[in-house]
């Protein structure tokens, strides 16, 4: 029981830890560390439906990018948008996108919800790229950043890298505890059971599409709040943000760090961003960096081959492994 | 969604154990049909077509609360997609399914379970990675979901945690309610699967085949506990234990491809010589 008791205080030191990163004053690395703390939200939000729901969803990177485009398009070109209302619009976009994709692709399961998922990030894909509404392949810029007022008082600007940070650190942590509490109740309970046995589930009476949709829908919103942030990151969305590419790479992040665990995506996200910054360094790898992708593709199979739980895996044995050694025990 | 006058409250559970008699002296003992005059169960020509199969042809039965109404069969009778057209895992092509004076014909599994219709299945279907206790509570909870309440602690309902518990002691689980159900026997399983049909609360019991697979000592308590169940639920039971069968049945159905072939009282129906001839080969059912 002591290492778990440890463990529980972890997440904690762990932030702790990052809120002083900035004093290090490194724009480099806090940049990056900004970008894994984006995408740690967004592949919580992916493993809300992979991990704790059994559904895999690779169109993600719908609500991911349809918030950037919300961000670009909501607020006025040459001002800063108050953070207050574009945040909560943004988020609630992808939710009720999500609310009405969820609708339809929850009809089907396995590999056809994998297709139908796919299907509709890419009509969105099309969408922006092909019509004039955000600004085509081009895309939009967000000429000036965010900011959270309070009266006169700037709470926080987004031009400022500290408090970008700061902001991202903040919602990431926010998001893992309430993920863990949602989780840890009874909708999370039905989820879980949902995902083990969704047939069980509804002969003990569960209304099973209404929980999944209604993880569909969070999960969703989540990952608007994730692609807010890196709209804001970039200072441009195109359509390369809602791209299969980056519903691949945050399904890939989810694999690496290890799924059914809240800081599993936290470590993938990690590892993820990583992994790549180091694989594409021209000084160490010279014309070989710019195939990085081939040996990201080998070690995320390697992960699977070896480490089916992923990296999280290293660290906590899963439930299920423990039953089934007892289980050959006896 | 749930229902405030259910009948299985926690204090009417029978408990496990209790003195195992003989089945055979079971039998013979009181067999007077307790049952109420108004059936909460009945169905009007059920019919189930798999392509030009039909599984289940214009089956008419009825489900008394205080009886237990047992389906007997050869293999590929239909038993088991009656069952599956009373529990909603199938829809039925035609005929109507009454429950408590609605034709819930049709109907998902999830509403009829919610409505009071409990089920336990053929092949063990149970939670296997959640301990004993996590696949009743789960159960419980689906009777008071508070699936609102996202900030409250699932493990801290203590009305849910009281229904599991009643359930796990009900069927003879108890001592095993931290057990992954992975680990357990399959005897144990079998079990489990019981306690989280009864941690449901339901007023009607569908039990398809509980005791295959089961040694005699577990028989012998579901045998009991089926018994105990009957005073207050309407129970319909497919089973192929003969013993068990005759021990525990108020009214007998017997079905061959699809249809009921007799359908009475125990002694009605083994005196039937169509049963007789057709269904038992004039062999097992005379050795009674």
């Amino acid at each position: 029981m002591k290492p778990s008791r440890l463990a529980s205080y972890l997440p904690f030191v762990v932030v702790g830890l990052a809120a002083l990163f900035p004093l290090l004053d490194n724009v480099y690395y806090m940049q990056l560390l900004t970008r894994v703390l984006i995408m740690a939200i967004f592949a919580m939000s992916l493993d809300l439906l992979v991990g704790y729901t059994g559904l895999v969803s690779f169109g993600h990177a719908a609500y991911f990018g349809l918030a950037g485009y919300a961000l670009a398009l909501m607020g006025p070109k040459y001002e800063a948008v108050s953070l207050w209302w574009s945040l909560p619009a943004a988020i609630g976009v992808c939710a009720l996108f999500a609310l009405i994709t969820g609708t339809l692709v929850l009809r089907t399961r396995g590999i056809y919800f994998i297709m139908v998922t796919l299907a509709f990030a890419q009509m969105l894909f099309f969408v922006f790229h092909d019509t004039k509404l955000g600004g085509g392949s081009d895309g939009i810029y967000i000429y000036v950043k965010p900011e959270m007022l309070l009266g006169d008082f700037k709470v926080l600007d987004l031009e400022n890298r500290d408090h970008f940070y700061w902001l991202a650190l903040i919602l990431a942590a926010g998001v893992y505890f309430f993920l863990r509490r949602v989780l840890g109740s009874n909708i999370g309970r039905a989820l879980l059971g949902i995902k083990v046995n969704e047939h069980r589930m509804r002969a003990l009476g569960f209304p099973v599409f209404r929980y999944q949709l209604a993880s569909f829908t969070l999960s969703g919103g989540l990952a608007g709040l994730a692609g807010y942030l890196a709209a804001v990151q970039y200072g441009f969305v195109n359509p390369e943000i809602l791209s299969w590419h980056q519903s691949g790479a945050v399904l890939m992040m989810v694999i690496l760090g290890g799924m059914g665990t809240l800081y599993g995506p936290v470590i993938g996200a990690f590892a993820f961003v990583m992994l790549r910054e180091v694989l594409s360094n021209q000084a160490w790898f010279g014309s070989w960096a710019g195939h990085w992708q081939l040996a990201m593709g080998s070690i995320i199979m390697l992960v699977a081959l070896y480490m089916p739980r992923g990296l999280a895996g290293l660290f906590v044995k899963p439930v299920v492994t423990e039953a089934e050694e007892e289980a050959e025990d006896e | 969604m749930s229902e405030p006058n259910s009948s299985l409250t926690s204090n009417q559970l029978p408990a496990a154990g209790g003195d195992p008699g003989s089945l055979r002296s079971q039998a013979l003992g009181d067999r007077a049909a307790p049952a109420s005059t108004e059936p909460i169960l009945f169905t009007r020509a059920l019919t189930r077509h798999f392509g030009g199969l039909v599984a289940v042809s214009d089956v008419s039965l009825t489900l008394h609360v205080g009886e237990i109404h047992v389906v007997i069969g050869p293999n590929g009778a239909g038993k088991s997609t009656l069952t599956n057209l009373l529990s909603g895992d199938l829809p039925p092509t035609s005929g109507e399914v009454m429950f408590e004076g609605r034709n819930i014909a049709g109907c998902a599994s999830d509403e009829i379970s919610r409505r009071g219709i409990g089920r336990s299945y053929q092949k063990t279907n149970i939670f296997l990675p959640f301990t004993v206790f996590e696949n009743c509570r789960l159960a419980a909870q689906s009777r008071r979901p508070h699936a609102l309440r996202i900030f409250h602690r699932a493990e801290r309902y203590t009305e849910i945690n009281r229904k599991a518990e009643a359930a796990m002691a009900a069927a003879g689980l108890g001592h095993r309610a931290d057990r992954v159900a992975a680990t357990l026997s399959h005897g144990e399983q079998r079990q489990l699967e019981i306690a989280m049909c009864l941690a449901t609360e339901p007023r009607v019991l569908l039990f398809d085949e509980p005791l295959a697979g089961m040694g005699p000592h577990e028989s012998q308590r579901m045998v009991e506990l089926i018994q105990q169940l009957s005073a207050n639920h309407a129970i319909m039971l497919i089973e192929h234990d003969m013993d068990a069968v005759f021990a525990l049945a108020h009214r007998l159905t017997v079905m061959v491809n699809g249809e009921v072939l007799e359908s009475g009282t125990p002694e009605e129906v083994r005196s039937s010589p169509a049963v007789q001839l057709a269904y038992l080969g004039g062999e097992e059912l005379l050795h009674e």
